[in-house]
């Protein structure tokens, strides 16, 4: 059974063929993006209303809590690396997420928030909000079901051949959205209480709320999704090949497609929960990513999960340091970079 | 003779609608099968249930002695390769990266190659003539080359049968014949099983060694190309005036269309050769 069909030993094999072997690809992107996110960090940490730049930062970092400035220590341990770490998740989850739902639906323009997924967790969030319950498990149980709700929705709407077409899936998406923003408008008018400012600065994907706490549990619940995530790493790229391809060459389509849906939306509603619909990461790292680094999953899902992870931090960084006053929510950033780039796409696909 | 794929009334209905009907047929080891018939006889319908795609609905079909059922996905897809109509160009992997995914049932969880996996990728890219196109994006390359690497790809996978659908179906006519001497020399020097459905019934009698005609899927005949292309035979199943002499490469049966124009009741039928 394991002859081989094909003429000649190996000492007949052409030297022409020079891919360079995939562990050692997977290496050189990963290092180079992990250096990339470090650095990002750093300025993450450094920069703010507070303190006077990196040197200052290195100083603090480095002489600890001894020094009189502890003020500026505290302010960087407890209120900006925090942050930092939950930009990194969340970058991280977005981009994975458009990544599993673009080889999912063999469509580039797929992402949790264009498709609805992102805004049916967010009305599943502040069902749990609302009914008082807390953040964790609460409020991200409810997130979760709510995404899985749109995603149901979402496949009755485009169910069989079509969806694989772009344009019904994506006006599934905006349907969905719509439907989504409507209810989310509804339960907003019935709030009157305080809670209602803390959801429309939630609802427009906000990352200030961190504290080390919860980026842990957030951390606990997302690194084992992003493990399953790189062993399933091969199997999305046969799904790129199509259903009758992926399965010729061994692939199970049911068990893949429903383990990678639950993962996938598990890990979206879990980050929705905690910093609100943050759109279009999720479209813009892969590409971006896909250009630089080629189609291979194996190595497009450490790159999402670091390249992910150093686009959000940024991302907020921008959204902290832009306004003269206050900030804004990241989201507004990442809809302003992510907008152009989705009309850009749609009108290439439609060549 | 040792029978690689064993049928057994086999059946199989879309919904309500029968495609395949009580089909039984066996292909032996190092066969060049092919399975010709009209449009919407079952021909693809039968090529997915051998691949495991379609469940049958009824009878049996057994792979190397084995029935289908008992293999997984994984153990399937080494035994077996599909070859499809058109190769899927959405994202563009490079000739390389598409001919390694041949591997993926013989590599373990994380799906890494290993130094041997891209030695059997060079032979397999080697052995169809694709080395020089190793770096080239699939999306620009040709029909013809496109599917020399899916027939790469399909090497890849160490099978005992391959499975090809049409696979000169949108070729010009120099693709076609390097397509089909590419899969008997395969045949030959590996003693692989070919099974091929095709819609050129020349092409096919010059190639096949057996021949089966279907028609609404059931079977209308099976044997060597000389038996099954018969101008009753083939007028029945297509309906179509035809006419059947032989090549003049040699022994083997040639089907020429005839336009309505020719088509003159004076002319006795029995003169044509059968």
């Amino acid at each position: 059974m394991s002859k081989s069909p094909v003429s000649g030993g190996p000492e007949s094999a052409p030297a022409t063929l020079e891919r360079p072997v995939l562990l050692k690809r997977l290496f050189t992107v990963s290092m180079l993006l992990i250096l990339f996110m470090t650095a990002t960090v750093f300025f993450g940490i450094s920069i703010g209303s507070t303190g006077s730049g990196v040197a200052e930062t290195l100083r603090t970092l480095f002489d600890g809590k001894g020094t009189d400035d502890a003020m500026h220590y505290t302010i960087i341990w407890r209120v900006r690396f925090p942050r930092v770490l939950l930009a990194i998740l969340v970058g991280a989850t977005l981009s994975l997420g458009g990544l599993v739902f673009q080889a999912l639906l063999r469509n580039p323009l797929a992402e949790p928030y264009i498709l609805g997924v992102s805004s049916g967790s967010g009305i599943g969030a502040i069902i749990g909000i609302l009914a008082g319950f807390s953040r964790f498990p609460g409020v991200s149980a409810t997130a979760f079901a709510g995404s899985m709700g749109t995603l149901f929705l979402l496949f009755v709407m485009s169910s069989g051949q079509t969806m694989l077409k772009k344009d019904t899936l994506l006006l599934s998406g905006v349907m969905v959205n719509s439907f989504c923003a409507a209810l989310i408008m509804f339960l907003l008018s019935i709030t009157q209480d305080s809670r209602l400012h803390n959801i429309m600065f939630w609802l427009m994907g906000d990352l200030s709320t961190a504290d080390l706490y919860q980026v842990g549990i957030l951390a606990i619940a997302l690194v084992p999704c992003f493990v399953l995530l790189l062993t399933l790493s091969n199997t999305m790229n046969l799904l790129l090949m199509g259903r009758e391809l992926a399965e010729s060459m061994g692939l199970n389509i049911k068990a893949a497609t429903i383990t990678l849906l639950v993962v996938t939306s598990f890990m979206v509603s879990f980050t929705v929960s905690y910093c609100g619909p943050v759109g279009f990461v999720g479209l813009v790292m892969p590409h971006v990513l896909r250009l630089a680094f080629g189609p291979d999953h194996r190595v497009l899902v450490p790159a999402c999960i670091f390249g992910g992870g150093t686009y959000m931090v940024l991302c907020d960084l921008l959204a902290r340091t832009l306004p003269d006053q206050g900030e804004m929510p990241a989201g507004v950033i990442t809809a302003i970079i992510g907008v152009p780039l989705f009309i850009i796409l749609l009108k290439r696909s439609g060549r | 003779m040792k029978h690689v794929i064993h049928a057994r009334r086999l059946g199989y209905s879309y919904g309500d609608l029968p495609v395949l009907k009580d089909l039984s047929f066996s292909v032996q080891q190092g066969d060049f099968f092919i399975i010709i018939g009209p449009n919407g006889s079952g021909k693809t319908t039968l090529l997915k249930c051998i691949a495991g795609i379609s469940r049958p609905r009824a009878g049996s079909l057994e792979i190397l002695g084995v029935p289908l059922q008992s293999y997984s996905r994984k153990s399937l897809a080494r035994s077996i390769a599909l070859v499809p109509q058109t190769a899927p160009a959405d994202f563009p992997f490079t000739v390389t990266e598409v001919v390694l995914m041949g591997r993926s049932p013989h590599l373990g969880i994380l799906g890494v190659e290993h130094e041997k996996d891209l030695n059997i990728a060079r032979r397999a890219m080697d052995f169809t003539g694709i080395t020089s196109l190793a770096h080239r994006k699939l999306d620009q390359l040709s029909g013809g080359e496109r599917q020399r690497v899916m027939i790469a790809r399909a090497i890849c996978q160490e099978p005992e049968i391959i499975l090809l659908d049409e696979p000169t179906a949108s070729l010009d006519l120099a693709h076609q014949v390097r397509i089909m001497d590419l899969m008997e020399k395969l045949r030959d020097e590996k003693r692989v099983t070919i099974l091929m459905v095709s819609h050129d019934i020349n092409l096919a009698a010059l190639y096949a060694n057996s021949l089966m005609l279907i028609k609404g899927g059931r079977m209308v005949s099976i044997g060597r190309p000389a038996e099954v292309l018969t101008f009753q035979t083939l007028e029945m199943a297509y309906g179509c005036p035809l006419l059947v002499d032989k090549s003049p490469l040699g022994d083997f049966q040639r089907v020429t269309l005839v336009p309505r124009k020719f088509i003159n009741p004076d002319i006795n039928r029995t003169t044509r050769t059968t």
